[in-house]
Formats: C-alpha cells, structure tokens, sequence
C-alpha cells in the first residue's frame, strides 16, 4: 500500500470513529429507530400470538409473500428511503447547521477523503440499522412455524430468499446513501430534492418502461427474491418492464452510486464554511 | 517562510469582505484590529481555507489554502464558531481530531493530554465539553488549534470569555509561541492586550487595509495627528512656559498629579532638542520620556475613528 493510500485509510478509519459516536444510537436519530422497530416487534407479536393460540392457518409460502410485500412497501418504498434521507443527508448539512463542520475542514484530510469516511459511517449506520431490523423481522414472521421454519431456512430457499434482501437492502443503503449525501452537500434543504426523488420512485411502477430504469427501485424491485404481484385498480395501469438481471442490476447500481459520489466529492472540494455568519 | 496575501479580494454576493489585500506575516505575533464586519475573521478563513478567494492568491508557508493535506500539518485555527461534536468530553475531542492527521493512536493520546494541560484544562479533560463554561470553551478550542504543535497558529479571539488569569496564561502561551518562530495571528477587540503582545498590527476597516507593520511605524505614518509625548518631571510648570513658544507644539496639559507634561507636537525630533536645552539650561529633573500614542488604542482611533468598536 502506497503512503498516501495507508494515511487516507487511516484517516478514514478515524472520521468513521468519530462519525459512528455521532451518528448511532444518539436521541437525534429516535424516530429511524422507532421507524425500524415498527416490523419485528409486529412480526414478533404475530408469531407469538399464533403460538399462544396453537397452529394458524396460514403456510411459509403466504408468509413468503407477507414478508416480500413488508420488504418492498414498507422497507425499500418507505423506511430506507426516509432513514437514508435523515442519516446521510445529515452527515454534511448536520454539521453546517450545527456549526462543527469546520472542525473537519481544519484538519490536514483531503476532502475526498473525509467523504468517503463519512458515507462509510453513513453505509454502516444504515446496514447495522436496516439490515438489524429487515433480519429480525424475517425471523418473527416465521417463528411460528417452529421446525418448519428451519427445514425452510437451512434446507429450502430461506437463507438465500434473507441474502437476497440483504444485498437488496444493502444496495439501497449504497444508492440512496449516495444520493442523499450528494443532496445535502447541494440543497441547503434536502427535503425538496428528497420528495421529487420519492414521488418518482413511487410513481415508477405507472411509468413507460424505459423511463422505469431511470431509478433505484426498479434494479432494487428486479433483485428482490419474492415478486409482489400488483392488485385492485392501480393494476390495471401499470406497466411491467422486463426485470433487470442480478449481473447488470448490482455493477448498474454501483456504478451509478460512483459517479454520484464523484459529483459529491466535487461538490466538497468547493465546499466553504462561513454558516451565513 | 511568510503568510502572503496578493492582491485578494472577497465578495459574498454583492458584499465586499475584503478588498484587494496584499499583505505579507513574518513570524511573531501579529494582531488584526478593526471594527465589526471590518474583514478580520475574513482573512483568518482565507488563510485556512475555509473560504476561498474571489480574486488573488494566498499561501502560508509556500502552501495554498486549498492543500489542506499539507497545510493543516503547519496550521491550528482557533475561530470564533463556538460549536463541538454532541457527547464527547474534551480529551474525546482533542483525541478524535488529532486521529485526523494519521497519527499513532498513542502518539494522538499523547498529544492531547500535553494540549490539555498547555490550557489547564488537565481535570476538566474527562468532562463532557457540554458541561463547560465559555471560558472553558475556549480554551478547549485553543487546546484543539495548538494540539498537533503547529508553525501558524490563527486565533480568532481568542481572548474572549477568558478571566484575568486566563487571559494572561494565554498570552504568555502566544509569547512562548511566538519566541520559537511561529507565526501567531490574532484578532481582539481587547486593545490593550493586542497593544501588550503584538510584534505587528494590520488595522482593517470596511475591508481594506488601512495600515500595517509595527506599531511605532504605523504611528509615524499618521502625519496628520501631532505626537503625544508624556515627560515626567519635577517642574512641568516651567517646562509647558518654555515649550508654548514653539510652533510645533500644538498643546501642552500638565498632569493631574503636578509631575508631568503632556504634549502635542507635530515635530517629535525638534522637541526632544528643545527638552535637552531646558534640562542643560534650568536644571529640570526629567524621570521619564515617552510616547503616548504610539499604541494599538491610539492609531485605531487616528486611522479608523468612531466607526464603532473594534472586535
């Protein structure tokens, strides 16, 4: 490893130490952990309330399908867009707004570098955060059915159905991660660019197929190992496109993220800081 | 190895933060004085980076601001954001900055307890920096600005919410500093202090620089306010009789006590041969001469007037 590369790894490493401090388990963050709570404490109960009333109805299959509608509506639609939003939009515009930024442009760190340690601490934030909660609800949902569950696991399709959430999960850390902290070195209030961004995610099922690619969800939606069929009227409008496969959807998303990073990072080394003073 | 502005000027928007700045720090204690908005803290953030200039060029120690991987191994900035990181106590912060720049974890520990205790600070270190006073504040600041042992200490008032004996212990830290060759660039509103530790003085107002260098030839420069000049002696009665009859002394005010003469004169070299005279001629004991303007307080008055108090 060359000098400069072991001192920016150093570097990194030691804004990741700081940033971890800030950034996990901090009263400001209560309503991303409250958000994250909402799904295992809910599949617990539900698991725990079938197995206080003996064997329901219902088959690991349908549950299945539970989990991937919780996963794609509730964590990719919902809860990691938002927990993305507030924890790497933050990670710059926090500072500025709490006046601490300087400290980390008086210190003899390339601003690329103070990036990356920043978006590394953001990615870790979200993944012990989201990952934590989309596992644990994984394993409420299916508590109920015992040995069933586990034959499920180890010799069904469950472990890799729960790694491909996980790398789904983790992809959209990394693109949203990625977006929203380029946002909140752009915006002086992310929260407009983060409503556009939502409402063409949201819209992105109704949308011509090419224009659907033009997005995270639909790479994160062609990933995801349990498809969600669409019902009622919204169904009727809306527009399949032909999923994306894993070998192009994963380097797509990486790539893209990069070059958002890049911009980012451009966006850094112009940065001032005066807080309007 | 100098502190050099050319030719900078700054602009936020349509307001002017400094204006066509060419100015060059030697080494010592260098204070900057002018009133509010005056473009002091301006130049202390062109100089570190932290905003960059609209026009010119400045370098601290050959180094552009921009290169802040080389430039913030030479330079510690103590602004005026009184902000820190949520949670951490004084030792955290000093520690976790000083990881900043690819030190050893123990050489970093090291570092930040002799900052601590360079600011005494040493009992306070394990407290949460949220518990501090303003004074503490400040020198926790100062610990952090001074931790990494720079060669260009920035200190944006640094003197502020200190006590009597903070304010004179840090002083002394910025004489130490300054007696090693480092480069020390401080701006107060206390002028006194700036008066009793500055090595040279650049005076601001409305983002110009309105004068330079050591304070005794900035006074010489001003030819358009007479010279004050206070001399202690047994007979000031005698000594005002004779000087009133020359036409470069402007005034001559004895003092409260009787035992002295102040007066103004628009030829400092003309008097002194005239007070020689008088001592050979009538035998007047003369305990002291000196100036009495030829201070920070007198030439910001002179150069900037009332445009509001110095900060």
């Amino acid at each position: 490893m060359s000098g400069d590369w072991k001192l920016w790894s150093v570097q990194v490493a030691a804004i990741l130490r700081m940033e971890l401090r800030k950034t996990l388990f901090l009263r400001r963050g209560w309503w991303v952990y409250l958000l994250f709570a909402g799904p295992p404490l809910l599949t617990f109960a539900h698991s725990l309330f079938l197995m206080s009333r003996g064997r329901w109805g219902c088959t690991i299959g349908e549950d299945s399908m539970v989990y991937a509608g919780i996963f794609q509506f509730f964590y990719l639609r919902l809860a990691i867009f938002f927990g993305c939003l507030g924890i790497f939009s933050n990670l710059f515009r926090g500072e500025v707004l709490e006046k601490t930024l300087h400290l980390y442009l008086l210190a003899p760190v390339r601003r690329e570098v103070l990036l990356a340690g920043k978006y590394l601490a953001g990615l870790i934030a979200a993944l012990v955060v989201f990952g934590g909660s989309a596992v644990l609800a994984y394993i409420g949902i299916f508590l109920h059915f015992g040995p069933q569950f586990q034959d499920f696991l180890w010799r069904g399709p469950g472990l890799e159905h729960l790694g491909w959430y996980a790398v789904v999960m983790a992809l959209a850390s990394v693109g949203y991660g990625a977006v929203f902290l380029a946002a909140g070195m752009v915006f002086r209030n992310p929260l407009l660019p983060a409503a556009v961004v939502m409402v063409w995610e949201a819209i992105n099922g109704y949308l011509p197929a090419m224009l659907q690619k033009v997005s995270v969800i639909f790479y994160l939606k062609s990933l995801a190992p349990v498809e969600v069929p669409l019902r009622g009227p919204l169904a009727l409008i809306a527009v399949v496109a032909d999923p994306v496969p894993a070998w192009l959807a994963i380097p797509g998303l990486l790539v893209v993220s990069l070059l958002v990073l890049i911009y980012a990072a451009s966006k850094a080394r112009e940065l001032e800081v005066s807080y309007g003073e | 190895m100098k502190i050099v502005f050319d030719g900078v000027s700054r602009f936020y928007g349509e307001v002017l933060g400094v204006n066509r700045v060419s100015l060059t720090i030697p080494p010592g204690i260098t204070s900057l004085v002018g009133p509010n908005g005056s473009g002091k803290s301006t130049l202390m953030n062109l100089m570190t980076g932290l905003i960059r200039p609209t026009h010119g060029e400045v370098k601290v120690l050959d180094i552009p601001p921009n290169d802040s991987e080389r430039l913030f191994r030479e330079v510690g900035y103590c602004t005026q954001f009184d902000a820190f990181p949520r949670g951490m106590t004084g030792y955290q912060f000093l520690e976790g900055y000083l990881r900043l720049h690819g030190l050893a974890a123990e050489v970093c520990r090291k570092l930040a307890v002799q900052a601590l205790e360079r600011v005494g600070m040493t009992e306070a270190g394990n407290r949460q920096i949220a518990a501090y006073s303003k004074g503490m504040r400040q020198r926790i600041k100062l610990a952090h600005a001074i931790a990494h042992k720079p060669r260009v200490l920035v200190l944006d008032e640094p003197l502020n919410g200190l006590d009597p004996m903070a304010r004179a212990e840090t002083i002394a830290l910025f004489r130490d500093w300054a007696q090693e060759g480092r480069h020390v660039i401080v701006s107060s509103h206390i002028l006194h202090e700036v008066d009793r530790i500055s090595d040279q003085v650049v005076l601001l107002s409305h983002g110009y620089v309105v004068a330079e260098g050591q304070i005794q030839g900035v006074r010489s420069e001003v030819t358009d306010q007479p010279i004050q000049i206070l001399v202690r002696c047994d007979r000031p009665h005698l000594l005002a009789s004779r000087i009133f009859s020359e036409d470069h002394v402007v005034e001559a005010r004895i003092h409260d006590d009787g035992k002295g003469l102040l007066l103004r004169t628009r030829d400092a070299d003309s008097l002194y041969l005239l007070l020689n005279r008088v001592v050979m001629e009538t035998g007047l004991e003369v305990e002291s001469v000196a100036p009495a303007d030829e201070d920070v307080d007198s030439v910001y008055q002179y150069l900037i007037g009332g445009e509001g108090g110095a900060s």
